[in-house]
């Protein structure tokens, strides 16, 4: 069973989502496969727009901030997806060799009208660069199951219940 | 890319269909959004998707190498034609994605952009904003992706400014 479940989120929580180097390489890869704009892949196109150099794509920024709160937080957690994104600001540009910081903070929690096994969680992601300027903000509200569904769960596996 | 001036509410692009494979929905997915029911079969048929499905980042990254693809084709032609073409600047965010339906192996989605707003900018004289409700549907016509993307771009006339 998952250390985390929707029970233990609670408005105001704050989690550190680690940090990591952000690599010209890396950017450029992503790029070529998802977002081949010329300030994605090119230095000297970049460097022709107001961003003045190369700069990671937008959707590249989800994708590592996805990762990021993965590997520190919905892997631990009954993490069951989520049915959307309320909205993404890319609000400064995230450049190679920036080394960049996770986090994450709830805002709200509610249980599912329609499901007694899972509730819904709204945070706030975010990415920070170095001198702690906010590069994107992430407003979504996954679900997670519930602990007492998990719980359930597990005694019928025990019981050796067929489902 | 059109100039801003050129573009209408109302107007609408078909920009391409995408498979999505085992292998591709795993391989994105083992890097960016490594969640069991991504990434490995077993673990999928037991959560409730029911079996392997892509993330919803996969899904919406198809869509911008897509508009990528069709912007820059569109733009050769109208080099071609000796016509001038308009920069497409940054993007300050989108809101609004839902994830309707999952994608599963071998599912063809088909995405398309409609202009749902085109809002002139006083701040940057040379540029305006565009706002498309940007859509993906599957081989059954079921819509599996929404959102609404945001983009400056070029007015005609005023010299190449940077946003």
């Amino acid at each position: 069973m998952p250390r985390l479940h929707w029970e233990d989120f609670s408005p105001g929580q704050v989690t550190d989502c680690g940090s990591r180097l952000i690599t010209r390489a890396e950017i450029v890869a992503f790029a070529a496969e998802y977002d081949p704009q010329p300030m994605h892949l090119d230095e000297l196109a970049a460097s022709a727009t107001l961003l003045g150099g190369l700069v990671a794509s937008g959707w590249h920024s989800c994708c590592i901030l996805m990762r990021m709160l993965t590997d520190n937080l919905l892997a631990d957690a009954s993490f069951m997806g989520a049915p959307g994104v309320e909205e993404v600001k890319w609000l400064a540009p995230l450049r190679p060799g920036e080394r960049i910081r996770a986090r994450a903070t709830v805002l709200e929690t509610r249980a599912s009208r329609s499901r007694s096994d899972l509730g819904f969680v709204k945070f706030r992601f975010e990415l920070f660069d170095a001198s702690d300027k906010a590069l994107m903000t992430l407003i979504v509200s996954p679900m997670f199951g519930r602990r007492s569904a998990a719980l359930a769960s597990e005694a019928s596996a025990q019981r050796g219940d067929s489902k | 890319m059109k100039f801003f001036e050129d573009i209408r509410v109302g107007e609408t692009s078909e920009i391409g269909s995408h498979t999505f494979t085992a292998e591709d929905i795993k391989t994105f997915a083992e890097r960016f959004d490594p969640q069991p029911f991504h990434v490995d079969d077993a673990a999928a048929a037991r959560s409730h998707f029911g079996r392997l499905c892509a993330s919803g980042w996969h899904i919406a990254c198809i869509w911008m190498r897509l508009l990528i693809d069709r912007r820059r084709h569109e733009d050769d032609e109208r080099r071609a034609r000796g016509e001038p073409v308009a920069q497409l600047g940054p993007s300050p965010g989108f809101r609004d994605l839902q994830w309707l339906k999952p994608v599963y192996p071998g599912d063809t989605v088909s995405y398309g952009t409609e202009v749902v707003e085109t809002r002139p900018l006083n701040s940057r004289p040379g540029w305006g904003m565009i706002f498309m409700r940007n859509t993906g549907v599957n081989q059954h016509g079921e819509p599996v992706i929404s959102f609404i993307s945001s983009a400056f771009v070029e007015r005609r006339g005023e010299g190449r400014q940077t946003p």
